[in-house]
This record gives C-alpha cells, structure tokens and sequence, in this order.
C-alpha cells in the first residue's frame, strides 16, 4: 500500500481527520509557549517592578480603551538608534504585571514604553487636548473629553482583585485601600500620600490635570503615562543577571 | 403520503430547546442591563435581550409557517439543499465588506488628515482602526467563509446541511456577534487584543456559535454520499477547530463582575505577546488562509471547469500548511523581550513556510492548465486567479520580512501594513469578490451575471487600488524604518520622530486614493449583485458538472 492510499483514512474519516489536525496544529504553540512560564529570563523579578498604583491603573485602562496601542508601542528594541532614541531596551519584567500587554506592533506615533518624565504634566495636557498645539506636525487625534470627563472610579479595587487573582502582587490591604489611595495620588499635598508611596514606591502624587477640583480620566491617563518605564533603575540593573 | 399527512404539527426538540435558551437568554441580559456598572454595558445587554426575543418571535413564526413534517433530505432523488442561510451570509457579506473598506477609507483619511478625528471618543483612529481590522476579516471575510463553507460543504457531501435551526444560529448568531463587537469599539469596549479585541461576553456568546458551526459542519459531512471528504473541506475543517483552539487560547480571561464588560487577560507580559501572536498570527494562517484556500480548491476549479492540478500536492501542502504556520507567531515579536529561541524558532518556520504556501498557489493556478484562454473571456475567473497570483506574491514577502535583519527596519512601519494589504486586498478580498461572483447566479438560480463587464470594472478599478495602495506603504515603510536609524556624520540621530511622521504624509494620501478606489469598486460589485438578484429566475436549475473526491 502506497504512502498516498495511507493518506485515505484522513480522507474517509471525519473524526480521524479532525483528530490528525488538533495534534498537528498543537505542537507548534506548546513549544514556543508553555517554556515561557518556566525559564528564568521570562519569568525573573527585576528589582523596582510593582503592581500600578490605583490611580494608574485607572489611566491604563483608559490607554487601553482609547486603543493607543494601535499607534503606540511599549516595546524598545536593543537596536542602537531605539536605545539612544527612547532609553534602555525593554525588559521582559517591565510587562510582568500587564494584563494584556500592551507592546504594540505599529509606531504610528513614538515609543511609549519610557515616556515617563520626558515631558512636564503640562505639556501631556496641552498635546492630549490638542496634540497639534505643542507637535505642530502631528496626526494624532485629539483627547479633550478626558480632561472633562471625572474619573468613574468606584470599581477599581474590585478590578484590583481580579488582577491579584491572576498573580499581580496586590495586598489585602492594597485593595481595602484603592479608594484612599487613588483621590491621595490625584491631589497635592493629600495626608495620604505617604502610606500610598510606602505601598507603592516611586508613585507620583499630584494633581496630573491641572484642575484641583475634581478627578478626571486626564489625571488617571497623565499619572499613567508619567510613570511607564521609570520604575526600574538602570543604574544598578544588572544585565548578566537577566542574561536572554 | 397519507402518513405524512396525519403528522400532526409539533414543536421540535429544537425548536423548544432554542426558544427555552433564548428566553433564559432574554431574562438574564435584562438583569444585567438593569445592574449594569456603565451604559455602554447595559446597552449591549439590551441588544441581547432585544436579538433574544426577535429570535423567539421568528422561531414560532417559522413554525406556524412550516410543514408538520420536517424538510425532506432529497427531492426528486436530488439532496434538498439548505442555501436560506448560504444566501444570507452571502448578502451580508457584501454589506459588511462595504462597511469595512469604508471605514478603512476613513482612518486612511485621518492619518493624512487628522482633523478628520473630530476629536470625539467614538470617531478617534484608535476606535476605529479596530472597527476596520474586524470588519474586514471577521464580518466580511467571515461570513464569506459561513456562506462558502455551507456551499461547499453541501455539494460536495451532496447532502443537505445538518441542522434545522442551527445553520440559522451559525450565520444569525455570528453577525449579530459582529455588531455587539463593533458597537463595543465604537463604545471603547475593548481588551486591546488585536483582532481579538471583543470583550469577554462577546468571546462567551462567539464560543457558542463557533461550536454549533462546527458540529453543524461536521454533522453534514457525516452525511456524505461520497467516502472521501473533499480537499476544500479539510482546509474548513482546519479552519474551525483551529480558530476555535485559538480563540479560547488568547481569550482566556477573567470578567471583573458579571455587570461590567470589562475584564482581565489571564496572561501577561511576555507570555501573553507570545499567545497574542500565536493567535495573531494563525488568524492569518487559519481564517485569512487556510478557509480561503479551501474557497481556491472548490472555486477555481468549479469555474474553470478542470480538475485540481494535483491531488498529492493537496495532501502535502495541507499538513504542512498547517503544521508550519503555528510555529510562525514570534516573527511579530522580533528583538523583543521574547527570548531568541523563540524568535529564531519563529523566522526559521517562517521562511520554511513558503514552500507549503507555494505548494497551494502552484496547484491553484495550475488548474488552469488547458483553460488559460478563459482568463480573457471571464473577469470572475481571472479575478480568482490574480487573487491566488497575490498570495503567492504576500506569502514571498512574509518570510523575507521575518528574518530577523529585514525586520529590524520593518517592524513598527508601514511595510507591515502593506504587506497585510497584499494579502488582504489582494488575496482575501478578490479569492472572496471571485466566490461572491459565481455564488450569487448559483444561489438565486440566475442565468448569468447581470454584467460581466461590470466585473471588468471591479477588477480594474481594485487592482490599481491595490497597487497604489501597497506601493504607498512600501515607500513609506521603508522610508520611516530607513529614517529611524539615520545618523548624521557627528554621530547623532538626523531625525526626529515628528519629521519621520511628516514624511509619510503624501504617501497616506496616495494610500487613501488606493482605498477609495478599492470601495468603488466593492460599490459596482454590490449593484453589479443587485441587478443580478433582480433579473429573472431560469426555469430549472442548470445542470452544473458536479465536482469529484481528488482522488
């Protein structure tokens, strides 16, 4: 029996066939994914990572909605005119706690992965209103309603635990304090806002939107974007120790 | 006779067993709508009540219409085939590709002009860029796939489709995911997966559907006169469990309440790019390739009137196909923090991943051989056989921007969304404007198409759109990626990123000019069908040469 009259069971058989294709189409993807979970440069805590402060969070979930990922990516290649252009290549720790990640695959727009302190709050505000009043080349479209909009707030310690549940780092006492913490980072000067950096280092508090009296999705959106790659100190990050 | 006529007329196991569903369907969206954390939530709840309850007033309607029997299997010792929802999903087809090559038109547009953005949340680039990808590959490549698949399959098995209710679950079900997904966009409802960017109750109610879409295709193959299963139907059959491993793969993720639509992926970092990938790039393989291939093999040789080249090439590039393209995911994650191997595993399998989609090419245009003529007298035939042309061109151009150097400049530039307009456009688009063509005389038992040299016009028109379109992307790809990494002579990067972002600009105008002459010609194709729809219905179905196993 020829080879090709082998191949007549596949042929004859639905369920022969059907069985045949899901081995066949498995095997590629256990490979390249099920190691990722287990070796040491993928799965390595790198010194400074933390969870998203509350308030950040917030933002991200904004970035997250407004599809910024599709200009945008969060992903600096070790080439030599990305690392001079926009820092230290990225680690895979960096991206630990994103739920999804946000990498991108089109730059549309600039990296984002290192835009933290690069520009002054202020300038995130005039170039999310209206990107063409400080970039006068720029395509990006305007952001105006975010700084009108309040931040619907409420959830986030619910959406916290689910993030905990899924292995993001957050306490018991993080989530009983979501609340507290994000109105401590949006303001200036709020008494909370050293429990929230004891909880969080390097956490930003300010008012990010320029308006005292309320807590837009600007704020949430500017503290995001503020702190995306500062977390980790590159000058005591340890290259061979995270060796891919 | 007289039998069949004392059957009293009952509610079939399911009939009741949907409508029972859909009310159970109906009360829980509207305990949702009325808790719901935000309104963009409630109102997706509402629709789903809103599609629950039409549902259940077209089953009890479709009952008080129908025979107490159900429909016969054969007729006249013929199979009785089901083509309602083929036709449907044919229609629909041609609605949504209008609707997706419109918008694409319009994000063309902003990126040239971004005044355009009007600066509200629901017109913004970043809401609709995802309309558009879905759109296109899911609403209109989908229901090209449904309707072609329930074809395919039916003749091929000559049987009837499986299923009473179900096929109408299949095609009802899917389009009206399509809206909650699009709406959901436009509403900022989004996990920011690319093409896979529905929430979680979008991907629920997808599973649901997908599995009775592949139980009713599977169930209609078990009903086959023939012992072999066709070629097309492997590549369907791959299609469908492939994109539904898929699909629960990257879409595992966990609701924050039952109340909001909003969730979080249980992957993340490094390992959630890598699944995302996986997914991404098996999209192609499996929903923009493997289906559509399986259009090629029944399609091409339908209209050409010759047998497929070779059925041994068949079987070779169909397990290799499949088993190849899974592996090529991490080419979308190169000098990322994905670990080498993994990238180099990924280029590798890319590149060995031309010979298998060559293979395919090679036996679609070589059907051609002894009726190469009919390429001047028919454009839908010539249409098909440019489009396989233009899978053989993308799937050259895929690997060569795998490899790792190449794609250092390519990457993050617009040589990547020429590259998936060539196959898009070029592939997906004219395999599908081809099937459509030769469909819609087929369901509606007309004669002929209304006008062949409105086809000429289809084509033309869409092919210098192509070209313009792809041409643009490559100038300006390269361009930027080349741009990027200029120094000057003190060894300082010569440009900003603004000045590399102006540089695009004529090139996205001539894009949009490609695009637009793409929807013109989608717009002759919709009243080119419509005409046809129109014209008079032949006397008795012509007798079609019906095809053979390849064997």
């Amino acid at each position: 029996m020829s080879v090709w009259a082998k191949h007549q069971i596949f042929e004859k058989n639905s369920i022969v066939l059907l069985i045949g294709i899901l081995i066949v189409v498995a095997i590629g993807g256990l490979v390249e994914i099920v190691p990722l979970f287990y070796l040491k440069s993928t799965i390595e805590k790198v010194e400074g990572m933390r969870p998203y402060t509350p308030l950040e969070l917030a933002g991200r979930n904004i970035y997250v909605r407004e599809g910024c990922y599709n200009c945008h990516s969060q992903m600096i290649r070790p080439l030599r005119d990305e690392v001079e252009r926009y820092g230290h290549y990225s680690l895979a720790a960096e991206s630990m706690y994103d739920h999804p990640f946000q990498w991108g695959s089109k730059r549309t727009g600039p990296d984002l992965a290192r835009v933290g302190g690069k520009y002054s709050d202020e300038w995130q505000r005039a170039h999310l209103n209206n990107p063409r009043s400080v970039v006068p080349g720029s395509i990006m479209p305007g952001y105006p309603f975010l700084a009108k909009t309040p931040l619907d707030s409420q959830h986030i310690g619910q959406m916290m635990k689910v993030l905990a549940l899924e292995g993001v780092p957050y306490t018991p006492e993080m989530i009983e304090k979501a609340q507290t913490d994000l109105i401590a980072q949006a303001n200036v000067d709020d008494a909370g806002a050293a429990d929230l950096v004891k909880r969080y280092p390097k956490a930003l508090a300010r008012d990010f939107d320029g308006n005292p009296g309320t807590i837009s999705e600007m704020d949430a959106l500017i503290a995001y974007l503020q702190m995306l790659g500062t977390l980790v100190d590159f000058k005591t990050y340890d290259k061979k120790a995270n060796v891919r | 006779m007289a039998q069949q006529a004392s059957i009293t007329k009952t509610l079939t196991i399911g009939e009741g067993g949907t409508i029972i569903s859909l009310i159970a369907l109906a009360v829980a969206s509207i305990i949702i709508a009325a808790k719901a954390w935000t309104p963009e939530y409630a109102f997706h709840a509402y629709l789903f009540a809103a599609a629950s309850v039409a549902s259940i007033f077209a089953v009890f309607n479709r009952y008080y219409a129908r025979d107490a029997a159900p429909a016969p299997q054969e007729v006249d010792g013929k199979p009785n085939y089901n083509m309602g929802p083929v036709k449907f999903a044919t229609l629909a087809s041609v609605f949504w590709g209008i609707a997706g090559f419109t918008v694409g038109l319009i994000i063309a547009l902003q990126l040239a002009y971004p005044a355009l953005n009007f600066d509200l949340p629901w017109t913004n680039f970043g809401r609709l860029r995802p309309l558009h990808t879905s759109a296109v590959i899911f609403a209109f490549g989908g229901n090209v796939l449904l309707a072609t698949s329930f074809y395919v399959v039916q003749r091929t098995c000559h049987a009837r489709l499986a299923g009473d209710i179900a096929p109408w679950f299949v095609v009802l079900g899917y389009n009206f995911f399509i809206v909650i997904a699009g709406t959901g966009y436009l509403l900022g409802i989004t996990q920011s997966k690319e093409y896979a960017e529905p929430e979680w109750y979008a991907d629920l109610f997808l599973t649901v559907v997908w599995v009775a879409y592949l139980l009713v295709f599977l169930a209609t193959i078990w009903k086959r006169k023939e012992p072999h299963i066709y070629v097309a139907n492997w590549f369907y059959l791959a299609f469908i469990v492939t994109i539904a491993l898929l699909h629960l793969g990257n879409n595992a993720a966990i609701p924050v309440s039952i109340y909001s639509s909003k969730s979080y992926i249980v992957w993340s970092g490094v390992q959630d790019a890598m699944v995302q990938w996986w997914y991404g790039h098996n999209a192609v393989g499996f929903f923009l390739t493997a289906g559509f291939l399986a259009i090629m093999y029944y399609f091409i040789p339908k209209r050409a009137d010759r047998p497929v080249y070779s059925y041994r090439l068949s079987i070779v590039h169909f397990w290799a196909l499949i088993f190849i393209y899974i592996w090529a995911g991490p080419h979308h994650l190169h000098y990322t923090a994905l670990p080498d191997w993994a990238q180099t595993l990924g280029m590798v399998f890319s590149i060995v991943l031309w010979m298998p989609s060559w293979g395919g090419m090679i036996n679609g245009l070589m059907t051609l051989q002894g009726a190469w003529d009919k390429l001047r007298t028919d454009p839908v035939l010539r249409m098909m056989v440019v489009s396989v042309a233009f899978y053989g061109m993308s799937t050259f151009e895929g690997p060569l921007m795998s490899i790792k150097s190449v794609n250092s400049l390519s990457h993050y530039t617009d040589w990547t969304i020429g590259h998936v307009h060539s196959g898009a456009l070029g592939w997906v688009a004219y395999v599908s404007f081809g099937a459509i063509y030769c469909l819609v005389p087929w369901l509606w038992n007309r004669s002929r198409l209304y006008s062949l040299r409105l086809v000429n016009w289809h084509f033309w028109l869409s092919t210098l759109g192509i070209v313009l379109y792809i041409s643009a992307m490559w100038v300006s790809g390269i361009l930027q990626g080349l741009m990027w990494r200029a120094y000057t002579k003190l060894g300082f990067l010569e440009f900003s990123f603004i000045e590399t972002s102006e540089a695009m600009h004529p090139f996205y105008v001539i894009r949009a000019l490609g695009g637009a002459l793409f929807v013109i010609g989608a717009l002759i194709m919709a009243y080119n069908i419509w005409m046809t729809i129109r014209s008079p219905q032949i006397a008795s179905e012509a007798q079609r040469p019906q095809l053979v196993p390849a064997e």
